[in-house]
């Protein structure tokens, strides 16, 4: 049973390697958004400091919302889709290592490459563990949910713009509590309450948004 | 067996078919015939449990597919219009993911042997976008080299896009899946030589 | 339709028995929304007492409050249909959660716009990030994801499935935006002005929003059973008795 898991995994990321440029585009996204906001707020440190949780989570959300349609689009097409709705294993399962893979190939690179931006945006080291903790907890409810809206929307015309719609959002309680996690740990009253929050969502989201998505894909291909 | 009783078809707002009967037994070989648009696809489709009846059921062994979906889909091979190629990945990659998702467990010598067989084994380690139709479509039918124990085949205009020889191969292959008491439904324009009798199923007889 | 005739409750299930039932309800409803409206705003507009501290001005809440409860009840029961429409497989059920969801955006709408009338005056702006206009502003989104979902899906069908299943999702996530804006809105804003704890409620007042509160109700009723109708007659026209519904209605025009 596990092992139609650990193929989806594996293929999965085995294709994202083999198209790391995709990676690269998003990472570079992800950059530019969070680079675009001291040029529309103005470059003064102390605001910068207090908006830079809201803008990398925002930029992160975003990147997340572009890389989304990578997660069936192509096995839709390609009808890689319908063979593993026929697979006997559950289809829970195979959704999940889908969207595992789409968790380590875009959230991480975005983890990882946020310190480096919240140096961009003088944020403390202290306040960036915060950062990157409320990162780690709070990105796979987006890749979760976001891959609910990618299988409801898959293979409809202008279905970028309608996903952008349906889970934005959802997303929103996610951005008020990452963001929110860092500004609570700098006013002093600690990170911990929006830290549980935002793990909670998480095995929540884990436990509900897979059968989400294997009716949504089921209804996809009919 | 396969059992299909009173099935009908909605697409969109107009229906195919309705009324459909069909029993497959052991050691059959159908063809399921009409014109196009009668909604041949759409049949083999609701065969597979990809899509659901309007109306009607499809049974294996006696169980409704609703209730009995994982053991059906551990009997039953679909191979479709697509051939389920990513381009990225080379051929023995794409079939080794197909089995293993099926729950056929067979490691990568298999695989290459059943590529050998369809004549791909030069191909084995290209990437799937430099193939050429009929060798894209041959890939998809090397798992029917790897699906022996699968007892029922539904296949939608396998032979497309093949050469002579090739149809050959796979006619006298099908042939051997039937003699192994296993079934074989499909759609086909071809003529095709099968050693086996061939049964035909006309839904142009259904068609609403 | 033999196990229909056994349970009346589920009888009307059947979407040829509901078309009919549906058009005969509809203006009863209608007529109940009416009356009700005008025995609301007669009530809220003239004989309930000016208020000691907003003045006249808080007299849109006899608007603006039932829009808002109406707003979020619409999506609850369209969660709930669309629950019932995937457990039970029952295609009205999908119809109705379409039918609904304009409506609650409508209200979603109405609630906003007269919540900004309202805040002007009391804050001196129209829009302040309160907990509940946020919140009301996502349930507005919510509600055109899913109907331009629906919409977008070319096969009724499946557009009656993914919406269903898109609004439970956003049904399972209502109460959380709510919590997480109200959380929110406490950190950055301090304490809120509520918009429906006016200080002291009069009784005229009370009776005057309980009043509208049921004419949305009516209001909503009515126009859910008049559209379902044709949602009913389309996803319907492949069988028999939609024809002869057809046939009919030509003949009398």
């Amino acid at each position: 049973m596990l092992s139609v898991f650990l193929e989806v995994l594996r293929r999965d990321l085995l294709l994202a390697w083999r198209n790391r440029a995709d990676v690269l585009v998003t990472l570079a996204f992800f950059t530019i958004v969070a680079c675009l906001f001291p040029f529309g707020v103005g470059a003064e440190p102390n605001l910068l400091r207090t908006i830079a949780p809201g803008v990398l989570w925002v930029a992160a959300l975003l990147a997340t919302l572009l890389s989304l349609h990578r997660v069936f689009s192509q096995d839709h097409a390609d009808g890689v889709l319908e063979q593993l709705l026929l697979s006997p294993e559950p289809t829970v399962l195979w959704v999940l290592a889908k969207v595992l893979a789409h968790w380590l190939t875009t959230a991480v690179p975005l983890i990882v490459a946020a310190p480096a931006l919240a140096l961009l945006f003088d944020m403390t080291q202290s306040a960036t563990e915060v950062l990157i903790l409320s990162l780690l907890l709070g990105t796979p409810i987006l890749s979760l949910l976001g891959g609910v809206g990618a299988a409801l929307t898959l293979g409809l015309r202008g279905g970028g713009m309608l996903l952008a719609l349906l889970v934005l959002p959802l997303f929103v309680p996610i951005l008020i509590f990452g963001a929110g996690a860092v500004d609570a740990y700098l006013a002093g009253t600690g990170a911990t309450a929006h830290l549980m929050l935002l793990g909670g969502g998480s095995l929540g989201a884990l436990a509900l948004a897979p059968w989400a998505c294997a009716a949504a894909l089921r209804i996809a291909v009919e | 067996m396969l059992e299909v009783t009173e099935l009908a078809c909605l697409r969109g707002d107009r229906m195919l078919f309705a009324n459909v009967a069909l029993t497959v037994r052991p050691g059959e070989l159908v063809r399921i015939a009409g014109p196009n648009g009668v909604g041949k696809t759409s049949l083999l489709r609701l065969l597979c449990g990809l899509a659901l009846p309007e109306h009607g059921q499809v049974c294996w062994k006696g169980v409704p597919l609703a209730q009995g979906r994982e053991a059906f889909h551990r009997d039953a091979l679909y191979l479709g219009h697509a051939a389920a190629l990513n381009d990225l990945l080379t051929p023995q990659e794409n079939l080794r993911f197909a089995a293993a998702c099926h729950g056929l467990g067979v490691d990568a010598g298999a695989c290459e042997l059943a590529l050998e067989r369809i004549g791909l084994g030069p191909q084995r380690e290209l990437p799937a976008k430099v193939l050429s139709q009929g060798q894209r479509r041959r890939v998809g039918l090397a798992r029917l080299y790897l699906s022996e124990n699968v007892p029922l085949w539904i296949l939608d205009e396998p032979f497309t896009a093949l050469d002579v020889a090739a149809v050959r191969d796979l006619a006298d292959w099908l042939d051997r899946h039937c003699a192994r008491g296993g079934m074989v439904i499909m759609t086909t324009h071809q003529d095709v030589p099968f050693a086996t009798p061939m049964r035909t199923f006309d839904l142009a007889e259904s068609a609403c | 339709m033999e196990s229909g005739q056994r349970f009346s409750l589920f009888r009307y299930a059947a979407p040829h028995l509901f078309y009919p039932l549906a058009g005969r309800l509809a203006p009863w409803f209608a007529a109940a929304a009416v009356i009700l409206t005008l025995v609301g705003l007669y009530l809220g507009f003239f004989v309930a007492p000016t208020d000691a501290v907003q003045g006249e001005v808080y007299r849109v809440i006899f608007i603006h409050v039932p829009a808002a409860w109406m707003s979020m009840f619409i999506y609850l029961i369209m969660a709930f249909w669309s629950a019932v429409g995937v457990v039970f497989n029952t295609r009205l059920s999908a119809m109705m959660a379409q039918a609904l969801a304009p409506t609650g955006a409508m209200f979603c709408f109405v609630a906003l716009w007269t919540g900004a009338l309202w805040g002007r005056p009391t804050w001196g702006a129209y829009w302040v990030w309160d907990a509940r206009l946020t919140s009301q502003l996502l349930l507005l989104f919510l509600y055109f994801g899913f109907i331009a979902l629906t919409r977008a899906i070319e096969d009724p069908r499946r557009a009656d499935r993914a919406g269903a299943i898109l609004a439970l999702v956003g049904a399972v996530n209502v109460p959380i935006i709510y919590f997480s804006v109200k959380w929110w809105n406490t950190l950055h804003q301090g304490a809120s002005v509520s918009l429906t704890k006016a200080p002291s409620m009069a009784t005229t007042m009370l009776m005057a929003m309980l009043v509208m509160a049921l004419a949305s109700w009516a209001y909503t009723i009515a126009v859910v059973l008049w559209r379902v109708r044709p949602l009913i007659l389309e996803r319907e026209r492949h069988t028999e008795w939609v024809g002869d519904v057809l046939e009919t209605a030509e003949g009398r025009a």
